[in-house]
């Protein structure tokens, strides 16, 4: 194989390496180091003691990117039947809330949870109990839903859209009814969608702290949170800081293998048949 | 790609000059957000008006906290001539060696400042800091739903459960804790600091949300009816929404001083020091005071501010219960790394039990993708 070192691929291999791949092997450097400069496993064993919060992280975020699919799925489906020139309204609609930082979003949706907040004004309008809504785990991953949705909805959009046509009437001509079609073609067909879908969702609901911060007041740690508190927490230690990031990226590095390893088999089960 | 080259030769010399670019006539200044007269409604231009007097430009910057101007210096991604941190860090600074003792030769106001104010125990020679800016902490609460009377105990009260707010920040989260207990809030004995960490544990399912800022919302529209914070911020809450009052527990409380100080990597100590010393002038500490609500440790500055503020409780509490007050110090790392423990703990519930959950977890995953794989090679194999 012949590497040929192409002068316009400089800005990217620069950008590359000063942005990402030296960042990156510093986090790595740092995991294994103590303060005093020697090579230790010590940070990764201590970050395992917060097990507890990975796995709350870890399944907040993977019962956001659930809902995220249920919800976004059908919208998108939904999206991509209508007419082209609605298809953009509904795009657009999609992405105008994201033009807003994302920080007053989420801020936003504090003042509406919130026990005096709008949700609860309405509900005690109606003549019912106030109901208990910030500060639990439901706040946290409603945000992170409402926050990543259009991540779900826009590549399984694009997958959808950009299938041919022909294939679902040549099925259809074939005598395959609806139900069979969605499930033989049309979902197949979305799936290299649904998982970049999954996987910008899951990510960043994963490593997110913000949203914690806002919705779950604090006394919900996930791991997000537990980084920044080591950096900018009592003890400044960017040793476990790093190893706690490094244990997160080979989690969410394992899990996008799966879901890549899920893409490539049914790929395979369908030239199979 | 000659061209290429050159150019970008070009822009790397422009990034590493941009520190030599700065010639001697700017300083660069490290404070606390809000933490100046900056000209908003006709107060002075502290900034502005040094640069008139002197020549010498200043770029301001600012931080969020302590722990974030710890890490930017000690990374040393950044040279900084005068910073503003609290107490606790100043020792820190001190015990890492990372300031510069100042010359007070230099600073002629520095004999302004109240004698109360100097050889504290964080800097206990006073020669590396210039003190700024004091307060205290106090409990906010709401007049309408709190009519008893307030001490730190309050916090633990049943009776205002999920209306109470806490600091999001371990080091006064659990000050108020050892103020509670009666503890030293410097305290190095691990059992105390598991007893505080206890407490706040009792303490949690009252609390309706760990915040920092968030709180003047909350307090303002009535989410909350109890929470603990600086007194320096009292003024502008207590004016927004007469219902809101400042209480500072006879039990004893935290003092906080923010002072100047100038890092041992400043290559202008000298412009810094001028610096300092124009902050302490009169007309400059005045209007700093004036501008930011907080209290000052300068007394021409203090015998000119108007009688209701001078004699108003909340920033200048009584001889007694400054008595009591307690200021940080740093404390041992290890005994930081413990707090910090404790306080995740505190606030996940998470205990260090079930370590092995995690390797679980990892092994789980790895037979998942395993035999996918797996799968995926037999069924090509078939075809």
């Amino acid at each position: 194989m012949k590497i040929k070192l192409k002068l316009n691929l400089l800005p990217y291999i620069l950008w590359m390496t000063l942005f990402v791949l030296i960042p990156l092997m510093l986090i790595i450097a740092f995991a294994f180091t103590t303060p005093e400069g020697t090579f230790t496993f010590n940070n990764i064993i201590y970050a395992t003691k917060y097990s507890a919060v990975f796995g709350r992280s870890i399944v907040f975020g993977a019962i956001a990117t659930i809902i995220c699919f249920i919800i976004g799925y059908p919208m998108a489906y939904f999206i991509s039947k209508t007419k082209i020139k609605y298809q953009s309204v509904f795009i657009m609609l999609l992405m105008i809330p994201m033009w807003t930082s994302f920080l007053l979003r989420t801020y936003a949706w504090m003042t509406i949870l919130e026990y005096n907040g709008l949700l609860n004004k309405v509900v005690s309008f109606f003549g019912f109990e106030k109901i208990n809504m910030i500060n639990t785990p439901g706040a946290i991953i409603l945000g992170m839903i409402y926050n990543f949705l259009p991540y779900m909805i826009l590549p399984i959009y694009t997958a959808l859209s950009k299938m041919d046509k022909r294939v679902i009437e040549a099925a259809q001509d074939l005598g395959a009814n609806k139900l069979t079609i969605f499930k033989k073609v049309i979902f197949p067909l979305s799936l290299s969608g649904v998982i970049s879908g999954i996987t910008m969702v899951f990510v960043p609901s994963v490593s997110t702290f913000v949203i914690s911060k806002m919705l779950g007041g604090g006394a919900i740690l996930v791991i997000g949170d537990l980084i920044e508190m080591q950096f900018l927490g009592n003890s400044y230690n960017p040793y476990l800081g790093s190893a706690i990031s490094l244990i997160l990226m080979v989690i969410i590095l394992i899990c996008m293998g799966i879901m890549n390893q899920l893409e490539d088999y049914s790929a395979n089960q369908n030239k199979v048949k | 790609m000659k061209k290429f080259l050159i150019i970008f030769t070009l822009i790397f010399l422009n990034i590493f000059c941009f520190n030599c670019a700065a010639v001697n006539d700017s300083i660069n200044v490290y404070s606390w957000g809000e933490f100046i007269s900056n000209g908003a409604d006709k107060s002075i231009n502290v900034n502005a008006k040094f640069t008139e007097e002197t020549g010498i430009k200043v770029n301001y910057k600012t931080f969020q906290n302590n722990e974030e101007l710890f890490a930017k210096i000690s990374g040393g991604g950044a040279d900084y001539d005068v910073i503003i941190p609290s107490d606790y860090m100043i020792s820190r600074l001190i015990e890492k060696n990372m300031l510069a003792k100042i010359n007070f030769e230099n600073i002629p106001n520095y004999k302004f400042i109240f004698p109360q104010f100097k050889n504290l125990n964080f800097d206990p020679k006073s020669e590396y800091s210039v003190p700024y800016m004091w307060g205290v902490i106090g409990i906010f609460y709401n007049k309408n739903e709190v009519k008893e009377k307030i001490n730190w105990d309050i916090l633990w009260n049943e009776k205002y459960k999920n209306k109470i707010l806490m600091f999001d920040n371990a080091r006064d989260a659990f000050a108020i804790s050892l103020l509670r207990m009666g503890e030293s809030i410097n305290t190095t004995d691990k059992n105390i600091w598991r007893k505080a960490a206890d407490e706040l544990i009792i303490q949690k399912p009252l609390v309706q949300a760990y915040v920092m800022d968030q709180i003047f919302d909350k307090m303002d529209n009535a989410e909350a009816v109890l929470a603990p914070y600086y007194a320096g911020d009292a003024a502008a809450m207590i004016k927004n929404n007469p219902n809101i009052g400042f209480v500072i527990p006879e039990e004893g409380t935290n003092r906080f001083i923010d002072s100047m100080c100038i890092p041992k990597s400043s290559p202008k100590k000298e412009l810094a020091e001028k610096y300092i010393n124009f902050m302490c002038r009169t007309d400059i500490a005045l209007a700093n005071v004036k501008k930011t609500g907080y209290s000052t440790p300068h007394s021409e500055a203090y015998s000119l501010l108007d009688d209701e503020i001078k004699n108003n409780p909340i920033f200048y509490p009584n001889e007694s219960i400054i008595k009591k007050s307690q200021i940080f110090i740093n404390l041992p790392d290890n005994i930081n790394k413990y707090i910090d423990e404790l306080w995740v703990e505190v606030k996940s519930g998470g205990t260090s039990e079930n370590s092995w959950f995690l390797f679980v977890f990892l092994a789980c995953f790895g037979i998942i993708y395993l035999s996918i794989f797996l799968c995926k090679k037999n069924k090509i194999k078939k075809s």
